[in-house]
């Protein structure tokens, strides 16, 4: 297989709710992924397992032919901040820290801060004007917006999206996503994202639907 | 990327000034307020090894007189002329009211080295001008600054003279003083072989090295107490700094979970946290020491005036820089932070990426750690119970008082949640269940700060009542104990003689006052004739006696001991007591006698003349009415030639005793305030920022029609309130300080007991100032809510999902 | 303190003149009383000390031989010096005392020192009876009624691994330096009063680390006070008391001065103690051999010619480190010599810092 992100007969419980049973799914550069479901349905663990922000229970997960299985801590980190741009339902900023701060935050941790990229991100963003600003001070759009910039500003391969839209208003959240497809096109990273919106996630080159722990064709919902 | 990393914790701070300042200043004053007590501490004993070093006296052996008075020059002549290596010193103290200074006079020809005294030559020091009248003084610096007697030869300063002391030649101290015999002999540790062992070749009392620092003993309770404070200080300090990072780790748990989910590695994340905690700590540290430095200064010239005072140990009133002090003192702030931040430190280790991502409450104590606490408390209030009983010496009497606190304040939460819970339950009133439960619900993040406050309010109790106590008892003690108009001393006994001729006719009695040295029960005392007089009888308090106590002590058949050679020594009444060889006596009766460390004996005056005849009395206390008391002193100088300071009357002692207890007490009041300023800061800190958590609980009560003013009043109330009830609590815990500190503590390092006497005036004070630091305390939150803009509150709806 | 940087200190520096040859022994006399001529002596009392001059000494040099032909030599030395001109007893005294006591043998030389203020009796020098003492050193007279005080004599000391204990009697008369006593010091002037008993015939013991040793031998005391002996450029002196085997004596020093001005004297003393002072110029001391003692270069053989006495010779130390480490150090010790005569006698030489 040569797919950027294998997942592979992942099973996972919180405690006694099997919550993944058996979940396989391949996804490669270039690829966009919508993962529907409805709530509780296990879509988010799978994100924050693809996310390597935790583990499996059983099956295995590889991100560009690297199994996660394989890596402590530190490895899981620096699979994170290297090879992957996330972007949470509730944008997660550092609060202490000003927009443009943010933006480059991860980049700099991964030790690949590229001043060009991040000022090319806020025009594209939007964000003009906004630098100095502390997240507390920016609407949700604009939060998120910069959430996504901190996504893409370390030129990630795969960029794994939780409801990126889900704490916006419709119109905002089009606006939003519009721009992190055309974003991740430009770069050629894989994207999974999350939603249980079928709405959004038509929007999507290739959609999956998960239901009780297992992965089905979206129109089986 | 721990840079990163690094810089991303360290941008909380510059958002959260505010925060900065407290973390800081909670560490620099635990700092402070411990290392300035150390300070004094380490001075103080540096004076002692001085004065233990003047002469040699830790490393060489004295010759004294057997009844303790000068020996004489022949003496000293026939051993030098039989070969020994002895060296005279005579040594005394030239008094002018305040003014003292303690004279060394040395015979530089043939002290030993070790002597240690002044080095002379090729310092421009004129050596014959040295040798010759008027002589010359060498002194530090601080005793030449100190008020000195007026009438001094030229005076050299020299540093490493300890401090009230002045070393010159023995001829110009033989002249100051007025003595021609050595007050002791210094004896060089290498005598020439031939010689028989010096202890058989005189009569005179051979004293080993080091023999008589008995001042580093006397003093070491004075030392545990503010070392004790010290801790206190350093405790309540280390509340705050708890809670300060306890808080900066909750707020910023939401950027270390985004951190770690970016893909910052744990060990990175620890390693940040801890060097912001090591910089913020020797930040910290560092302005402590200074501020500590600044207290211990302030407060030098007290300790030293009380050490002179109580124990008559010499302390320089300056205070001198010691980088040991400062490096002990950085290392303490370290370890202090290191372990308030330990928690923090465990709990970010352990801290889920994926656990949601809003802030929780802080510091949400859950109920199993609040049993675990009050479990704990049980614990070490039947510890701080069993020393109290069963513990016998100093150090379990201080062991009792750190579990009583320790005890108490880890009870406090429990107790507190306690009485909001029944005052909640008689709450009428949708608002006043609402104030109290939310109050519970605040416990767990206002507890730290609470116990503090607690801990300060307790001690303040504590010694207030201890200081009190003591000083009733003393000033008592003090009317009863000196009954006499006045008291003399004669230079001679021609003089004594004169005097008591003189006197006759004149005073209702003339009551001689005679002691010598001697071991009682195995310590060094001293024994006192007692004329058998009405004056003692009536007035001198017996804590406990045989019937007939005085008439035996008249009738030689019995001595008085007093209450610390009672308790040291461990005796019943009825009991024989050696005083003398060949002088055994039942004790009959205890007397107190509050501000003397020493072990003391009474007997009456013909048996003391039998067994030391050698000792002439030139002391005397004069029985005349009181009305005539100033005249006749004024006669006895005028009339008779005494020199002022011979004539002593009654009032002059009082002040003088007073004057010495007065100081003793400042520095553990000056403590003891800056303490419960702690406390409040601490309390300042924890309402600050739990305003801001608090926004979420608030901004329901207001959407629902409670005016922002009304609610900054409650805020203000609820301040009050758990103050008062925290004050509740201390109230008894600072009795129970009390009675251990006059108990236990005080007998271990005193040997006297002192009944406890209670102040509730004092009460009431302290009661106000904790309400008022509690209001302080709450009024800058309280403030921002009153004044804050509704889109703020308005936001917690907007944030909220 | 150190109470030999004191002693040290006193000596070289005592009074503002500041430090300026031997002992102090070249400054002004401030108010202490001056060798006048004529020297008018009066026995016993001048015997004892003489606190109205500034310096004095009682000392005494012993060439002391062995029961197995060993020889020795011993010291003893006792110097009084005072801090001010006045009178005064007990505490206010203002005379210390120095002692100084030396034992020599070929392979070792022994130094001990006591210091004492005066004024307490730890320390002095009393005329009748005659004793001079510090600590428990002494020099008793042991003469008869009748006699002088310093015909018979027992002296005494100890230090670090030393002692001794000597009587002394004497075979001859006092003798007196100089002008009947007066002796001069220096071309400007400065003069001591100076007499000496040199006819010493001693028997007694010392005590060794290996044990008590019985000696016979010689002994030869000088006295001499004074209040400034020593000229202003006057920087130590070398002096010997020889002892010739027909029974004559001859005392000469060299008083060195800076620039090469040096002062000489000598007495020659026939064995019937009639002297003969020389002045200025008669004696010569030439250093033939120097050796390195206690850090220091001293010559420690000499040629010493007297030509009016037909006197030439070479003199060879018992023990060329006879060096006395005391407040103010010097050589000292027993010499034997050769040449136009033979005989013993002790050399004592100051000022080589």
């Amino acid at each position: 297989m040569t797919e950027f992100l294998q997942i592979t007969d992942v099973t996972k419980a919180h405690g006694t709710l099997e919550v993944l049973r058996g979940v396989s799914l391949a996804l490669d550069r270039g690829e966009a992924l919508a993962l529907t479901g409805e709530s509780g349905s296990g879509k988010s663990t799978l994100m924050h397992l693809a996310a390597a922000l935790d583990a499996p229970d059983s099956g295995e997960i590889r991100i560009g032919g690297q199994s996660l299985g394989a890596l402590d801590d530190a490895g899981r980190a620096a699979v994170r901040r290297g090879r992957i741009g996330l972007v949470f339902q509730q944008f997660n900023l550092v609060p202490s820290l000003t927009v443009a701060q943010n933006i480059a935050f991860q980049a700099r941790l991964a030790g690949r801060h590229d001043p060009r990229l991040c000022a090319e991100l806020v025009g594209r963003l939007g964000l003009s004007g906004l630098e100095a600003r502390y997240p507390e001070a920016l609407s949700g759009g604009q939060q998120q917006r910069v959430a996504i910039a901190r996504a893409l500003a370390h030129r990630p391969e795969l960029i794994l999206a939780d409801e990126p839209t889900g704490n916006l208003d419709e119109a905002t959240g089009d606006a939003v996503l519009a721009l992190l497809l055309e974003l991740v096109a430009e770069t050629g990273a894989a994207l999974m994202m999350v939603t249980h919106s079928t709405r959004l996630a038509a929007r999507l080159g290739r959609r999956l639907h998960l239901s009780r722990g297992r992965l089905g064709a979206p129109d089986a919902a | 990327m721990l840079r990163t990393a690094l810089a991303t914790l360290l941008s909380h701070w510059r958002r959260h000034p505010g925060q900065l300042v407290t973390l800081l200043a909670g560490l620099a004053l635990a700092t402070a307020l411990w290392s300035g007590v150390q300070a004094i501490n380490a001075e103080a004993r540096s004076s002692y090894a001085e004065a233990a070093a003047a002469l040699g006296q830790d490393r060489l052996a004295r010759l004294v007189a057997p009844d303790g008075g000068p020996v004489p020059l022949a003496e000293h002549v026939a051993l030098r002329r039989a070969g020994h290596a002895v060296s005279p010193v005579i040594s005394g103290e030239l008094r002018d009211g305040a003014a003292r200074l303690r004279l060394f006079g040395l015979d530089l020809l043939t002290a030993p080295p070790d002597a240690g005294g002044p080095a002379l030559g090729g310092e421009g020091i004129d050596l014959a001008a040295f040798f010759t009248a008027p002589g010359v003084l060498l002194m530090s610096p601080a005793t030449q600054a100190g008020p000195l007697p007026p009438d001094l030869p030229p005076v050299l300063v020299r540093d490493g003279i300890p401090p009230g002391v002045a070393y010159t030649d023995i001829g110009t101290a033989a002249r100051l003083l007025g003595q021609a015999d050595p007050s002791f002999l210094l004896v060089a540790p290498d005598q020439p072989a031939h010689l028989p062992p010096l202890a058989e070749a005189t009569g005179l009392r051979l004293v080993p090295p080091g023999d008589d620092s008995g001042v580093a003993r006397l003093t070491d309770s004075f030392h545990l107490n503010l070392t004790a404070f010290g801790l206190l200080s350093f405790a309540v300090g280390l509340f705050i700094v708890h809670a300060a990072i306890g808080l900066a780790f909750e707020q910023r748990r939401a950027t270390m979970r985004t951190l770690r989910a970016l893909g910052l590695p744990l060990r990175t994340l620890l390693l940040a946290f801890g060097l912001e905690l090591a910089a913020l700590a020797i930040l910290a540290g560092l302005a402590g020491l200074a501020l500590g430095y600044a207290i211990a200064a302030a407060l030098m010239p007290g300790v030293a005036g009380t050490l002179r005072g109580l124990y008559g140990a010499e302390v320089a009133g300056g205070l001198s820089f010691d980088p040991r002090w400062a490096l002990a003192g950085l290392a303490m702030t370290l370890a202090g932070a290191g372990l308030a931040g330990a928690q923090a430190l465990r709990r970010t280790a352990r801290l889920p990426i994926l656990a949601p991502a809003q802030p929780r409450a802080w510091a949400q104590a859950s109920a199993r750690a609040m049993r675990l606490q009050a479990a704990a408390a049980g614990v070490l209030a039947a510890a701080a119970l069993g020393l109290a009983l069963w513990g016998g010496s100093l150090v379990t009497g201080f062991a009792t008082l750190a579990a009583l606190l320790l005890g108490a304040a880890l009870a406090l939460p429990a107790l507190l949640g306690l009485s909001l819970r029944l005052a909640a339950r008689g709450a009428r009133g949708a608002l006043a269940e609402w104030l109290f439960a939310d109050t519970r619900q605040q416990l767990p993040g206002l507890s730290l700060a609470l116990m503090a406050l607690l801990l300060a309010l307790a001690a303040n109790i504590g010694v207030s009542t201890m200081v009190g106590s003591f000083r009733g008892t003393f000033l008592g003690w003090l009317d009863q104990r000196l009954a006499a108009e006045l008291y003399l001393t004669a230079t001679d006994v021609d003089e004594a003689a004169r005097l008591q001729a003189w006197l006759a006719p004149r005073a209702e009695a003339v009551l001689p006052i005679v002691r010598a040295e001697a071991t009682l029960a195995g310590r060094l005392g001293a024994v006192y004739g007692q004329a058998d007089h009405a004056t003692f009888r009536e007035n001198w308090p017996l804590i406990a006696a045989e019937a007939g106590a005085w008439d035996r002590l008249a009738a030689g058949a019995g001595v008085l001991v007093n209450e610390q050679l009672f308790r040291f020594g461990d005796l019943a009444l009825g009991e024989p007591l050696r005083l003398a060889p060949g002088l055994t006596l039942p004790v009959v009766g205890v007397y107190s006698d509050y501000g003397n460390p020493m072990a003391q004996a009474i007997v009456t005056l013909p048996v003391f003349a039998a067994t030391w005849p050698e000792v002439a009395a030139t002391r005397f206390a004069l029985r005349v009415p009181p009305d005539q008391a100033a005249a006749l002193a004024t006669a006895l100088r005028e009339d008779f030639g005494l020199p002022a300071d011979a004539v002593v009357n009654q009032a002059q002692i009082k002040r003088f005793s007073l004057e010495v207890f007065e100081q003793t007490f400042r520095v553990t009041g000056a403590l003891n305030i800056l303490t419960l300023g702690v406390a409040a800061v601490a309390l300042l800190t924890s309402l600050t920022t739990l305003a801001g958590l608090r926004l979420p609980q608030l901004a329901p009560v207001w959407a629902l029609g409670l005016t922002r003013g009304r609610l900054a009043v409650l805020e203000l109330l609820r301040s009050v309130v758990l103050a008062a009830l925290t004050f509740a609590l201390a109230l008894p815990v600072g009795l129970v300080l009390a009675w251990v500190l006059l108990a236990v503590v005080n007998v271990e390092a005193f040997g006297w007991r002192l009944p406890m006497q209670l102040f509730p005036a004092d009460w009431l004070r302290l009661l106000a100032l904790a309400l008022i630091a509690a209001l302080l305390a709450a009024a800058l939150p309280a403030l921002r809510l009153w004044r804050m803009a509704p889109t703020t509150l308005l936001k917690v709806f907007a944030h909220e999902r | 303190m150190n109470a030999r940087i004191l002693l040290a200190a006193l000596w070289l520096a005592a009074g503002p003149a500041g430090a300026q040859g031997f002992a102090g022994l070249g400054t002004a006399a401030e108010g202490f009383a001056i060798p006048e001529r004529p020297a008018a002596f009066a026995f016993p009392a001048d015997h004892g000390a003489h606190p109205a001059y500034r310096i004095e000494w009682w000392y005494l040099t012993a060439t002391l031989t062995g029961p197995d032909g060993t020889d020795y030599g011993a010291q003893w030395t006792l110097f009084r010096s005072a801090l001010a001109p006045r009178p005064a007893a007990g505490w206010e005294a203002t005379q210390l005392w120095m002692g100084h006591a030396g034992l020599t043998t070929p392979a070792a030389h022994y130094s001990a020192e006591r210091l004492a203020r005066g004024g307490i009796g730890q320390a002095g020098a009393e005329a009748e009876p005659f004793e001079a003492w510090i600590d428990d050193w002494a020099m008793v007279s042991t003469a008869a009624g009748g006699a002088d005080a310093l015909d018979a004599l027992r002296v005494t000391a100890r230090g670090d691994g030393f002692a001794y204990d000597l009587a002394l009697r004497a075979t001859g008369p006092l003798i007196f330096h100089g002008e009947g006593g007066y002796s001069v010091k220096s071309p400007e002037g400065q003069a001591s009063y100076y007499y000496s008993q040199p006819f010493y015939d001693v028997a007694g013991t010392l005590e060794l680390p290996g044990g008590a040793v019985p000696v016979t031998g010689t002994a030869w005391l000088d006295r001499e006070w004074s209040s400034q002996p020593l000229s202003e450029t006057q920087e130590g002196w070398d002096w010997v008391s020889l002892q010739f085997e027909d029974g004559a004596r001859l005392m000469g020093f060299t008083l060195r001065a800076r620039g090469g001005a040096d002062f000489t004297a000598a007495t020659w003393i026939a064995p019937d103690g009639t002297t003969t002072a020389y002045p200025d110029g008669a004696l010569t001391m030439t250093p033939l051999a120097e050796t390195q003692v206690a850090g220091r270069t001293v010559p420690t053989e000499w040629r010493i010619a007297l030509p009016a006495q037909g006197v030439d010779i070479v003199t060879l130390p018992l023990n060329p480190q006879s060096w006395m480490d005391v407040s103010v150090s010097y050589w000292e010790g027993p010499i034997r010599f050769a040449g136009s005569h033979a005989g013993r006698g002790y050399l004592e030489m100051t000022g080589y810092d």
